[in-house]
């Protein structure tokens, strides 16, 4: 067995207002392990906004500016000119949002943020959905799926759009570095958070956030069924460094069933939609694969 | 140094003046000179700060308040739409206690589209916790820029402040400006150096949550630390004359009214017509006098107050309109004279909306209608100046 190589420094307290195995808990957590303690958060609305504990309390030890809903991009920028100013250079400054404040309202300053080239990491913690108000589809969350503005009555209006693509959409910004990173492989996570930190410009980390009341599934599983989705290449674990893709850690090619069977925010899918769930799943980790094979 | 500008480059020059260290902006008409002027003094090297291009108002305001959060001096400019779209990040901005400052070129709200002169824009956000100033010349703009960043980050204040300079009358029309001495400047405003701000290896969040039993007191603070800007504002301004000879009024800048029978109320640019109407009328033996609004937020409520005891009606004119009610102007004037011993007679003239000129013309007929009014008391309708084609109401 190879030693872990995990940091066992914490950067953040016990007593985050997180739900039950709560995913993005683990995201900040692995994430500050990556980054260390020389580092400022920029967090808009989301479960993060709420998770630090109420006035004066606060859970982490890293620094953090509450910024509004659409605002982190900005934010960013305005905290790195700030810095830039005051000649501090080795902080980094990251923004830390939410599906929703990042693929929905975020997205303008977002790709403002990028276009500018700001020096900055933004990490998208992704439950597939606002959380935090309450389970309302955004525009992340999985064709499909539950939520409770994609009502399963009698009508089935599940999700019947698929995820939005940020990952290509912010590759489409030329950025330096965007990754995928899961809970289930916090070494992988940490090691690109590491990366990412090092990196000159915009970098981008999407994070899979499990979240059991709005996945409709057992808290205990949080860990597994992040793994699941890796190893059923629903959520496949990659870099895009300076334009080229790599693959940082293969699945094991499960059945999409294994994936969607432990969470009942799928389980009004019939076998014929699931079949068409895992057509999808393969043909993207195809192109994604053949992708890393041109540029390997 | 003596400089011929326009209300938009007396604004950069203000802001440069003021060393303002990081400066996100976003181009609107007709503010856009602004931050052209301040992009070509941070390339130049003139003034040494990060010039932001940002891809919305919005996000030039929350660059603002997170730059301010960590320590750093913070300046944008807009005008209309673009305020209405900071509405949001404008109460970040108090709600945070962030001394920013900021110029806007006030101007009418669409539809239908205009981009030219009235106060709708301003008037929308006296909520937001911002002080409000009205300038009414450029050099005003230029001098009331280095004295808000002096009132906004002193330490019982720390509040926002927004420099309303009229689109096209003040912003593209040049006037003769002086622009201060550094070193003079630099010893009236010293660098900003806040009691609180995010510092790595001091873990703590800014604008956490707060329960309902902890809500109210950050907003009774901010309540209070505007109530007491009313002071710096004049102290603040007292030291300005005392260092670079000018001064512009306090909060209600008053022309003429101490022995006026009838004072007209107003703000912005359309204040020097008034002065020379006031002189004009002066000269034919009539007793009236000009009370210019430069602070709306903080309100000179005193000050109206003390207006009210010397005058026998009050002639307001808004450069905007609150549906449903009348000029805010207005209303915030008439309640706060509600129960002072001498009521005078008032009356609301709605003027100047989209960029209609406010003539000397139209500011004498509302003062010889103020002056009928005191001996017919007051007119709870508000008279539309001038309004073309369409039925008015019959006085």
């Amino acid at each position: 067995m190879s030693p872990v190589t995990i940091p066992e420094v914490e950067h953040a307290y016990p007593g985050s207002t997180g739900c039950p195995g709560c995913g993005a808990n683990l995201v900040m957590r692995y994430l500050l392990k990556g980054l260390g303690e020389r580092t400022i958060l920029t967090i808009p609305a989301c479960c993060w906004a709420v998770m630090p504990g109420y006035w004066p309390s606060h859970c982490l030890k890293v620094p953090m500016v509450y910024c509004a809903f659409e605002a982190t991009g900005a934010s960013l920028s305005g905290m790195r000119a700030a810095l830039d100013m005051k000649g501090v250079e080795d902080v980094t400054v990251v923004g830390f949002a939410g599906d929703g404040g990042t693929v929905d309202i975020g997205l303008q300053a977002l790709s403002g943020a990028a276009e500018r080239e700001t020096d900055a990491l933004y990490v998208m913690y992704d439950n597939e959905a606002y959380m935090n108000t309450g389970i309302q589809r955004s525009g992340a969350t999985p064709w499909g799926a539950w939520t409770a503005t994609t009502p399963v009555g009698p009508s089935r209006d599940y999700k019947r759009e698929p995820k939005k693509d940020i990952m290509s959409i912010m590759e489409a910004h030329g950025i330096p570095y965007a990754a995928t990173v899961s809970v289930a492989h916090p070494e992988d996570f940490v090691k690109k958070a590491k990366k990412a930190k090092d990196v000159r410009g915009f970098k981008f980390i999407h994070a899979l956030s499990p979240c059991p009341p709005g996945w409709k599934m057992n808290p205990m599983k949080t860990v597994e069924v992040a793994r699941l989705a890796v190893d059923t290449n629903v959520f496949p674990l990659y870099e895009i460094e300076n334009g080229r893709v790599r693959i940082t850690k293969k699945g094991k090619g499960l059945p999409i069933k294994d994936y969607l069977s432990i969470q009942r925010r799928f389980g009004h899918l019939t076998e014929e939609e699931v079949k068409r769930m895992q057509e999808s799943v393969d043909s993207s980790f195809k192109a994604l694969e053949q992708r890393e094979a041109r540029e390997g | 140094m003596r400089k011929v500008m326009t209300g938009n480059y007396a604004s950069a020059y203000g802001a440069k003046a003021a060393r303002a260290e990081v400066i996100p902006a976003y181009p609107i008409t007709p503010q856009t000179s602004i931050v052209e002027k301040l992009a070509e003094f941070v390339s130049t090297g003139e003034l040494r700060a990060k010039f932001v291009p940002v891809e919305s108002e919005h996000s030039a305001m929350a660059a603002c308040v997170s730059a301010s959060i960590l320590g750093a001096r913070t300046y944008t400019a807009t005008s209309s739409h673009g305020l209405a779209l900071m509405h949001e990040v404008l109460m970040w901005a108090s709600g945070a206690r962030l001394p920013v400052v900021m110029t806007n070129v006030s101007r009418a709200m669409a539809p239908p589209w205009s981009v030219w002169a009235d106060h709708m824009d301003s008037v929308a956000e006296r909520d937001t916790g911002w002080m409000q100033f009205f300038c009414e010349s450029n050099q005003e703009v230029l001098d009331t820029i280095i004295m808000a960043y002096k009132v906004c980050e002193s330490r019982g204040i720390m509040l926002p402040a927004m420099i309303i300079e009229d689109a096209f009358i003040l912003s593209h029309t040049s006037e003769p400006v002086d622009v201060p001495d550094q070193d003079a400047v630099d010893s009236f405003l010293p660098s900003y150096d806040p009691e609180m701000k995010l510092e790595v290896g001091k873990p703590m969040g800014f604008g956490s949550l707060v329960r309902p039993d902890q809500y109210m007191e950050f907003r009774y603070k901010s309540m209070l630390a505007m109530r007491e800007a009313r002071d710096r504002i004049l102290s603040v301004e007292t030291e300005f004359k005392q260092v670079f000879g000018r001064s512009y009024g306090g909060l209600l800048d008053e022309y003429m009214c101490d022995d006026a029978e009838v004072a007209l109320v107003a703000a912005g640019s359309v204040a020097g017509t008034a002065r020379t109407v006031v002189d004009r009328l002066r000269a034919k033996g009539m007793r009236v006098g000009l009370a210019r609004i430069r602070a709306f937020r903080p309100f000179p409520f005193q000050e109206f107050r003390s207006l009210a005891s010397k005058v026998s009606g009050i002639a307001v004119l808004d450069r905007s309109y609150t549906h449903g009610a009348a000029g805010a102007f207005f209303t915030e004037i008439q309640g706060a004279l509600y129960d002072v011993p001498k009521r005078p007679a008032m009356k609301n003239y709605i003027a100047g909306l989209g960029g209609r000129d406010i003539t000397p013309d139209v500011i004498e007929r509302i003062f010889e209608d103020i002056l009928v009014r005191c001996e017919r008391g007051s007119d709870p309708e508000p008279e539309w100046i001038d309004v073309v084609g369409l039925p008015r109401r019959q006085s």
